[in-house]
C-alpha cells in the first residue's frame, strides 16, 4: 500500500487552507475551498483502494474477484453533491458581495467589526 | 409503529412540494404548510421522547437489520437526549415560524422551504446513529443555515456574515469528513456502535486520536468553541431574528451533543485510559470559551451581537459539563441546554419585538426612546435572570449539578468561571434591558452602520402584536418552568447514565438486546453552596449592569486610569474579531493545531 495518496491528501488540505487564509479574491477563495474538499476525495478513495481490485459491480464478474470498497465511493459521491451545493451558494454570495462592495477582495469589505 | 423517520421525511416532502409549486403559492398557504409540518415534527418528537423512557429505540432504514453483530444498513438510534434535543429544535422552529408571520417576507415560500430543510437537518442529526448520516444531516442543516443567515441579501453585513459563516463551517465539515474517513479506514464501520466494538479490539494509537481530534474540531466549529467561534457573532448579528432563535437555542448545542455522542457511543471504551487527559482539555477549552464569550458580551452595543456572544459563553459552559465526562456533568449540561436554550430564544424573540417597534438594535440609539414596552421588558428580564441561574430556573439545577461535578473531579476552580460567566452575561443583558426599556444610561451618537440594520418587519409599529409577544412570553415561561417540573433532575440523571453507557448502547443496536429503561436517579436536592453561589452571581450581575449603565457618571483620576486600562485590555479582543474570513480560517487552523497538540500531550 502506497503512502503517496495520503501525502497528496494532506498536501491538498494544507495548500487549500493556505490559499483561503491568504486569498485576495472571493472566487479564488471558493476554488481553494474546493481544493480542500478534493483532499477528502483523495483520502476516501485511497482508503477504499485495493491493489488489483476492480469496480464492485458483480453483474459480469465472479464474486470471488477482488474489488475496491464501494462504500467510500458512495461517500465520495455524496460529498460531491453536498459540496456542489455549498459552492453554488458561496458563489451567489460572492456575486452579491461584488454588487454590494464593488470588490471581491475580503480585505476591502469589513461591515462587521469587534 | 416506527415513527422516527417521519420526523425527517415530512418536513423534507413539505419543503420539496413548496419548491415545486413555488409560483402558485401565496404567503399564507406557505406559512400554514410550514407551521403544520413543524407542529407535526413536534408531535413525532414528543412521541419518541415518551417512548425512549422505556429504552433506546433503533430504526433500520429499509429493514436492513444487523447480521451477526455487523451493521449493514443505516440506523436511527433514538436515545433520550437525541429525542429531547430534536423536540427542542422543533418547538423553537414553531415559535420562529409564528414570529416570522409578522416579518416582511416578499419571498414566500422560499423562506419557509429553507426553514423546513433546516429543521429536517437538525432533527435527522439528533436521531442518526451512523457517523456518515450524521455528516449528511449536518451538511443539510448547515447549507440551509448559510442561506438563512444571508437571507437579507441586500445588506452588506448579511452578505459578509453569511460568507464567513459558510466558509468556516464548510472547512469544519471537511475536518469531520476527514475524521470519518480515518475512522472508517481503521474500523471498516460507520455505525457508532460497531465503531465502538472495532476500536476496542484494535490498537489505540495515534490514528484513533487524530480521528477523534478532527471530528471534535469539526463539531467545535459548529458549536463555536474558542478559537473556532469567530463566525458566530457575525452570522447571528445578520440573520433574521426568528432564525436566531434556532441558531442560538439549538444549532450551537448540536455541536456539543455530537462530540458527546461520538465520544460515549464510539471512542470512550477504546480511549478510556485517556479520559483524564481529555477531561483537562475539554474543561480548559470550555472555560476559555465561557470567559471570552462573557467578556465580549459585556462589551457589545448591538443587541443581537450581545446575545450572540452570550451564546458563545454558554457553549463554553456546556462544554465544561460535557468535559466532566461523568453522567452528572452530562445531566447538568443537558438541563442547561434546555433551560438556557429556551431563555436565549425568549431573549431573541424580545429583541425581535424591540427591533419591530424601534427599528434599531443599537443600545445607544434604543436608549433615546425612553421607557416603554413593559411586557417585552418582563420577557427580557426573565431571560436575563435565567442566565443568572437563580432558583427556581432550570439553569439553577443545571449549574448546581455542574458545580458538584467540578468539585468532585478536582476542578473546583472552574466554579469561579461559571459564576463570572453568569454574572457578566446577566449583567450585560440587564444593562441592555435598562437601556432599552427604561432609557437608563448615557446616550451617545448612534453608530454609523445604523441605517443598514434597518427594519426587517412589516407594518407600522403601532403596538406589539400578540403573535410576537405570546411566543416570546411562552418561551420565557418555559425557561422558568423547566426548573419547576418535579423529578426533573432525577430523570435527566437517569438519561445521562444511559447516554454514557456505550456497552449497552452497542448491545441494543447491534445485537437487538432489550433496551434497558431509564431508571430515575436517587432524589436530588441542591446543596447549600449552590444557593450561595447564585446569590454571589446575582450580586455580581447587578454590579456589572450598574457599572455598564452608570459607570460613565463616576469621575475622578483613579476611575479614568482604571477605565483606560480596561479599554486597553479589551482592545486586542475587539481587534481579533475582525470580520475577515481569512483571519477566521487562520484562527481555525491554529485551533485545530492547538487541539491536536493538547490531545497529543494529554492523551499520550
Amino acid at each position: 500500500m502506497s503512502f503517496l495518496p495520503y501525502a497528496v491528501a494532506a498536501w491538498l488540505m494544507v495548500v487549500g487552507l493556505y490559499g483561503i487564509v491568504t486569498s485576495r479574491n472571493l472566487v479564488h477563495l471558493i476554488v481553494c475551498l474546493t481544493v480542500v474538499q478534493s483532499s477528502t476525495y483523495v483520502l476516501l478513495l485511497a482508503i477504499g483502494y485495493r491493489s488489483g481490485g476492480t469496480a464492485p459491480i458483480f453483474a459480469d464478474i465472479p464474486t470471488s474477484r477482488r474489488v475496491v470498497d464501494p462504500i467510500v465511493a458512495t461517500l465520495t459521491l455524496t460529498d460531491v453533491v453536498v459540496e456542489a451545493t455549498v459552492a453554488a451558494l458561496l458563489l451567489v454570495l460572492a456575486v452579491q458581495a461584488h454588487r454590494r462592495f464593488g470588490t471581491l477582495d475580503p480585505n476591502e469589505m469589513g461591515a462587521l467589526r469587534g | 409503529m416506527d415513527v422516527a423517520p417521519y420526523a425527517v421525511v415530512v418536513p423534507l416532502i413539505a419543503a420539496g412540494l413548496m419548491t415545486g409549486f413555488a409560483t402558485r403559492l401565496n404567503r399564507a398557504i406557505a406559512e400554514v404548510v410550514a407551521l403544520g409540518a413543524a407542529v407535526f415534527v413536534v408531535v413525532v418528537c414528543a412521541i419518541l421522547l415518551a417512548r425512549v423512557a422505556s429504552g433506546t429505540q433503533v430504526y433500520w432504514f429499509g429493514g436492513w437489520e444487523p447480521r451477526a453483530g455487523l451493521a449493514i444498513g443505516v440506523s436511527f438510534t433514538v436515545d433520550a437526549f437525541g429525542a429531547g434535543l430534536a423536540t427542542l429544535c422543533a418547538v423553537l422552529m414553531v415559535a420562529a415560524l409564528v414570529l416570522m408571520s409578522r416579518y416582511r417576507d416578499t419571498d414566500a415560500p422560499h423562506f419557509q422551504t429553507l426553514m423546513l430543510l433546516f429543521l429536517a437537518g437538525m432533527v435527522g442529526f439528533c436521531l442518526s446513529g451512523d457517523l456518515f448520516n450524521m455528516f449528511v444531516f449536518f451538511e443539510l442543516m448547515s447549507v440551509a443555515a448559510f442561506a438563512l443567515a444571508g437571507y437579507k441579501i441586500d445588506e452588506d453585513e448579511a452578505v459578509e456574515g453569511s460568507l464567513n459563516f459558510a466558509v468556516t463551517n464548510t472547512i469544519g465539515s471537511f475536518l469531520i469528513l476527514t475524521g470519518i474517513a480515518l475512522v472508517y479506514g481503521r474500523t471498516g464501520a460507520l455505525n457508532l456502535a460497531q465503531i465502538a466494538g472495532a476500536l476496542s479490539h484494535g490498537p489505540h494509537d495515534g490514528l484513533v486520536i487524530v480521528a477523534f481530534c478532527l471530528l471534535a474540531a469539526g463539531f467545535f466549529v459548529k458549536a463555536a468553541v474558542v478559537p473556532f467561534h469567530f463566525w458566530l457573532a457575525d452570522a447571528y448579528a445578520v440573520a433574521p431574528t426568528p432564525v436566531c432563535l434556532l441558531f442560538a437555542g439549538a444549532m450551537s448545542e448540536l455541536g456539543i451533543y455530537a462530540v458527546g455522542r461520538i465520544w460515549f457511543g464510539g471512542f470512550a471504551d477504546a480511549l478510556a485510559a485517556h479520559a483524564d487527559g481529555l477531561r483537562a482539555v475539554l474543561i480548559g477549552a470550555g472555560c476559555l470559551t465561557a470567559l471570552l464569550g462573557a467578556v465580549m458580551c459585556a462589551l457589545q452595543d448591538h443587541v443581537k451581537r450581545l446575545l450572540a456572544f452570550a451564546t458563545i459563553a454558554y457553549v463554553g459552559v456546556f462544554l465544561i459539563g460535557l468535559g466532566l465526562l461523568t453522567s452528572d456533568g452530562i445531566a447538568g449540561a443537558a438541563i442547561y441546554i434546555v433551560a438556557d436554550g429556551l431563555g436565549k430564544a425568549a431573549l431573541f424573540a424580545a429583541a425581535g419585538i424591540v427591533q419591530h417597534r424601534r427599528r434599531s438594535v443599537s443600545l445607544r440609539r434604543l436608549r433615546t426612546f425612553g421607557p416603554g414596552l413593559p411586557y417585552t421588558a418582563i420577557v427580557w428580564v426573565i431571560g436575563a435572570l435565567s442566565f443568572a441561574a437563580l432558583p427556581p430556573f432550570g439553569t439553577f439545577f443545571a449549574k448546581s449539578l455542574l458545580e458538584d461535578g467540578l468539585s468532585k473531579e478536582g476542578y473546583g476552580w472552574a466554579i469561579a468561571v461559571l459564576i463570572v460567566t453568569s454574572a457578566l452575561t446577566t449583567g450585560a443583558t440587564l444593562r441592555a434591558g435598562g437601556a432599552i426599556f427604561l432609557g437608563w444610561g448615557r446616550g451617545g451618537p448612534p453608530p454609523a452602520s445604523e441605517e443598514e440594520s434597518a427594519p426587517e418587519e412589516e407594518g407600522p409599529p403601532a403596538r406589539v402584536p400578540a403573535v410576537m409577544l405570546i411566543p416570546a412570553g411562552l418561551l420565557a415561561l418555559g425557561a422558568l418552568a423547566v426548573g419547576l417540573v418535579p423529578a426533573l433532575v432525577e430523570a435527566f440523571e437517569g438519561a445521562a447514565a444511559q447516554f454514557v453507557d456505550g456497552a449497552s448502547h452497542a448491545a441494543v443496536v447491534l445485537r437487538g438486546a432489550d433496551a434497558p429503561p431509564i431508571e430515575p436517579a436517587s432524589p436530588y436536592s441542591a446543596p447549600l453552596s449552590a444557593y450561595l453561589y447564585s446569590a454571589v452571581t446575582l450580586v455580581g450581575s447587578l454590579a456589572v449592569a450598574a457599572i455598564g449603565l452608570f459607570g460613565a457618571e463616576v469621575r475622578g483620576p483613579a476611575v479614568a486610569r482604571l477605565r483606560s486600562g480596561m479599554r486597553a485590555a479589551v482592545q486586542p479582543l475587539r481587534v481579533v474579531h475582525s470580520g475577515h474570513v481569512g483571519d477566521y480560517v487562520a484562527w481555525l487552523v491554529a485551533g485545530v493545531a492547538l487541539l491536536g497538540a493538547s490531545f497529543a500531550i494529554a492523551l499520550q
